[in-house]
């Protein structure tokens, strides 16, 4: 025998990408607890919009609960209230932060390395399918939801976060559009889920990373923090479609929350890569690397939404809460007026604008020895308005409970006539009176309200 | 078609301070069967990674016909097989797994049914591989290792939980692969697995090789070996046998729960029990049964690697 023979070292193609793309896919679509998943996320939403619709006690606490009887629209935005709190992490945390997990349950890395013969590859492989799956079960949700909304109720007209009236193409896009905007931060999600798989092996605890850390930004969340940090989180990125609901849009948080996501999105998916590339694959007693996960994971994740708060801050100059006075009397004002016009038009009174009302709102927070800013249940605000050739001016009184993100509901608390029933008497019968209680919300970040009528 | 297909220089590998592989050379003819046998933790599972390109040696140079494997996963494409259980996909059934694993490499799911009707699986082809017995996950790996007719067939204790129909199926099915010009690699730790199926074996002890070569050769190295003896008349065989040349009786290692048993056991050289069968046949002893207390090749395998022989000679005895 003799060495003289050999040849430089054979580089052997690897599997091609669609390939192993293909073979993750079905590998997840032959997952039962991922078939009734999907299954679920196809009939859930269709059958709570349906049901609740048709119920006389409504989810008033979220936005656009106490529409869900009036437009099969809002049924579709109910459940896009639930989905960056919950479900979405919950959804990622099935698909994307098992998919690397599952092959160390099942001693199957090797045989996948033997076959694939690129780490890279296999990464990639699995990354992508994660991502389509997950694409795939938010798919269902959002067709589920309308479909379950429209089909029950109709496509009635709704009113925007700022009161104006969304006729049905104007709600068929903009309902498009919010569940969209929450594309970015479901594949950071994923990315964190991805993170956690690669990370934490077999073990749980990577199953329940993207949970986890949807619960930790929420209470985050939930807390006065300064409005800079409230934006660099990518839960935020959840609630930005807010800003689609009103005329003009606001839409400074909503870019934002997008480039915070898809930053989270590409650093954790890095991160993720990265600890794959360098697992030894040989070591079968590998049971995670909880103490890498932190360094290598964790403290990058920490340092972005540092960097990202900096920045924001920066840019924005957003320190405080964000919910000032002025801003909430211009917002309270301009809902207002759109409101009131829908309820003259209701009423079958003469017609009347936005314009020709020219409302305006006096907020109070807690008294005189409480600052007029920040969130709290202790706003009282008088909203000013005038008729056309009418002499006297008209006031009506709202107390509003104001939430850290600037979502807020407003209570009339009378004059009876305006504000005091739940139901007004229209020519076709009893409707809502869309002045007795209604949600809209404050541009964080923006030193003045825009949409004034 | 090469002459050699696995050629190890010096192949060391280490995990932290525990040394897997110390120093093995290694050569592998093409178109043989070849066993890799040796105790627990004897560096088997970690020669077939490196042959599987699944890690590189922290030193020695690894040629696969004739080409060195220069980095981690670039072996040849016509190398297949499995290390630590065959990796299949429980939730998928059998020929959903082959199907799969097919289209992963690009290959026609043509030949799949013809595989498992090959390794006995046709009839549960449409089972979920999470309900098989850990044989039939054997057999469905070993065909998953079959697609594609790899040159390199690399099988980890293909053996494990095989029923003695399962084994013989399987040894039928490596037995056509290297009548078909491919090479065969196994391991076990069972000498009885691999002495009816491979023509040459490895053996290996704390990383080394302590034998490579035939395995009639391996037999060879056994040399005096214990046997049992059953006879008309234990007494007499005794007196016959101490009085034997070149044997010796050997009480102690018969199994204390078998002190009722009348077998004699003797220690010494093959030449010298034929010469005890001559004198027992001579004095008119009947011989009712004799035979090696442990299998030449097993003999073989306890003394190269330094295993315990009373303890396994005392297991093999209480088990009998």
């Amino acid at each position: 025998m003799t060495t003289s023979t050999v040849t430089a070292p054979l580089q052997v193609q690897p599997v091609a990408l669609r390939r192993g793309y293909r073979f993750e896919l079905v590998k997840l679509a032959a997952q039962a607890r991922l078939r009734l998943v999907l299954l679920a996320c196809l009939l859930a939403p269709a059958v709570y919009t349906a049901v609740i619709s048709r119920q006389t006690s409504l989810p008033a606490d979220a936005l656009y609960g106490r529409w869900m009887n009036q437009s099969g629209w809002a049924g579709s935005l109910v459940i896009l209230v639930f989905m960056g709190t919950s479900v979405l992490p919950l959804l990622t945390s099935v698909v994307a932060g098992d998919v690397f997990a599952v092959e160390d349950r099942l001693g199957t890395w090797r045989h996948l390395l033997v076959a694939v013969r690129s780490p890279r590859r296999i990464f990639l492989s699995k990354a992508l399918a994660a991502l389509t799956v997950t694409i795939a079960l938010l798919a269902a949700l959002v067709v589920s939801s309308i479909a379950g909304g429209l089909i029950s109720i109709g496509a009635h007209p709704l009113p925007g976060l700022d009161g104006h009236l969304m006729g049905s193409g104007e709600l068929t896009r903009t309902v498009l559009l919010t569940w969209l905007t929450i594309v970015p931060p479901t594949l950071a999600f994923s990315a964190v889920g991805l993170l956690g798989s690669v990370a934490l092996g077999r073990s749980p605890l990577g199953l329940l990373v993207p949970v986890a850390f949807a619960l930790v930004l929420e209470g985050v969340a939930l807390m006065p923090v300064p409005v800079a940090l409230r934006v660099a989180l990518p839960t935020n990125a959840f609630i930005t479609y807010r800003g689609l609901l009103t005329t003009p849009g606001q839409l400074e948080s909503l870019w934002i929350g997008l480039t915070v996501s898809l930053t989270w999105a590409a650093l954790a998916t890095y991160l993720a890569y990265r600890l794959f590339m360098r697992r030894d694959f040989t070591d079968l007693a590998y049971n995670g690397a909880g103490r890498r996960f932190v360094v290598a994971g964790l403290a990058p994740l920490v340092g972005l939404v540092a960097l990202t708060t900096g920045a924001v801050a920066a840019v924005t100059g957003g320190t405080g809460s964000g919910i000032e006075r002025p801003k909430l009397e211009a917002a309270l004002a301009t809902s207002f007026a759109h409101l009131y016009v829908l309820q003259t038009r209701e009423l079958n009174r003469p017609a009347i604008t936005e314009g020709q009302l020219g409302a305006t709102a006096h907020c109070d927070k807690g008294g005189d020895r409480v600052e007029d800013r920040g969130p709290g249940a202790d706003w009282r605000c008088v909203v000013t308005w005038t008729l056309p050739g009418a002499t006297a001016t008209g006031t009506a009184i709202y107390q509003l409970d104001v939430a850290a993100d600037g979502k807020y509901v407003a209570d009339g608390d009378g004059p009876k006539e305006v504000n005091g029933f739940f139901q007004i008497r229209t020519p076709t019968g009893d409707a809502p009176n869309p002045l007795w209680q209604f949600d809209g919300f404050v541009d964080l970040l923006h030193n003045e309200q825009k949409g004034s009528p | 078609m090469h002459s050699t297909a696995v050629r190890a220089r010096g192949l060391t590998k280490t995990f932290g301070d525990v040394i897997a592989l110390d120093g093995v050379d290694v050569d592998i003819a093409a178109g043989q069967i070849h066993g890799l046998v040796g105790p627990n933790g004897a560096g088997k599972t970690t020669l077939l990674g490196l042959l599987l390109g699944l890690a590189m040696p922290d030193d020695g140079t690894l040629e696969i016909w004739e080409v060195r494997v220069g980095r981690a996963l670039s072996g040849s494409a016509r190398v297949a097989g499995f290390v630590d259980g065959p990796g299949l996909y429980p939730t998928l059934t059998a020929r959903q797994n082959l199907a799969a694993i097919a289209s992963l490499r690009g290959e026609a799911a043509a030949g799949v049914d013809e595989l498992l009707d090959r390794v006995g699986l046709r009839d549960v082809a449409t089972d979920r591989v999470g309900g098989f017995s850990l044989g039939m996950r054997q057999r469905l790996g070993l065909a998953a290792a079959l697609l594609g007719q790899p040159q390199l067939l690399i099988l980890d204790e293909p053996a494990n939980g095989l029923d003695p129909a399962g084994k013989r199926q399987v040894h039928r099915v490596l037995t056509e692969v290297a009548d078909a010009g491919a090479t065969v690699i196994l391991s076990s730790h069972r000498m009885d697995d691999l002495a009816a199926l491979c023509d040459e074996v490895t053996l290996l002890a704390e990383g080394r090789v302590v034998f490579s070569g035939p395995v009639r050769k391996l037999a060879a190295e056994s040399g005096e070996l214990d046997y049992r003896l059953i006879t008309s008349d234990p007494e007499g065989a005794r007196r016959a046998a101490d009085g034997a040349p070149g044997l010796s009786p050997v009480a102690s290692r018969t199994s204390p729960s078998r002190a009722d048993d009348p077998a004699l056991v003797v220690h010494g050289s093959e030449a010298a029990i034929d010469d005890l069968v001559v004198r027992l046949v001579t004095s008119g002893i009947a011989i009712r049964e004799l035979g090696p207390v442990v299998p030449p090749l097993e003999a073989a395998f306890l003394a190269l690697t330094g295993a315990d022989l009373d303890a396994t000679t005392v297991e093999e005895e209480s088990a009998r």
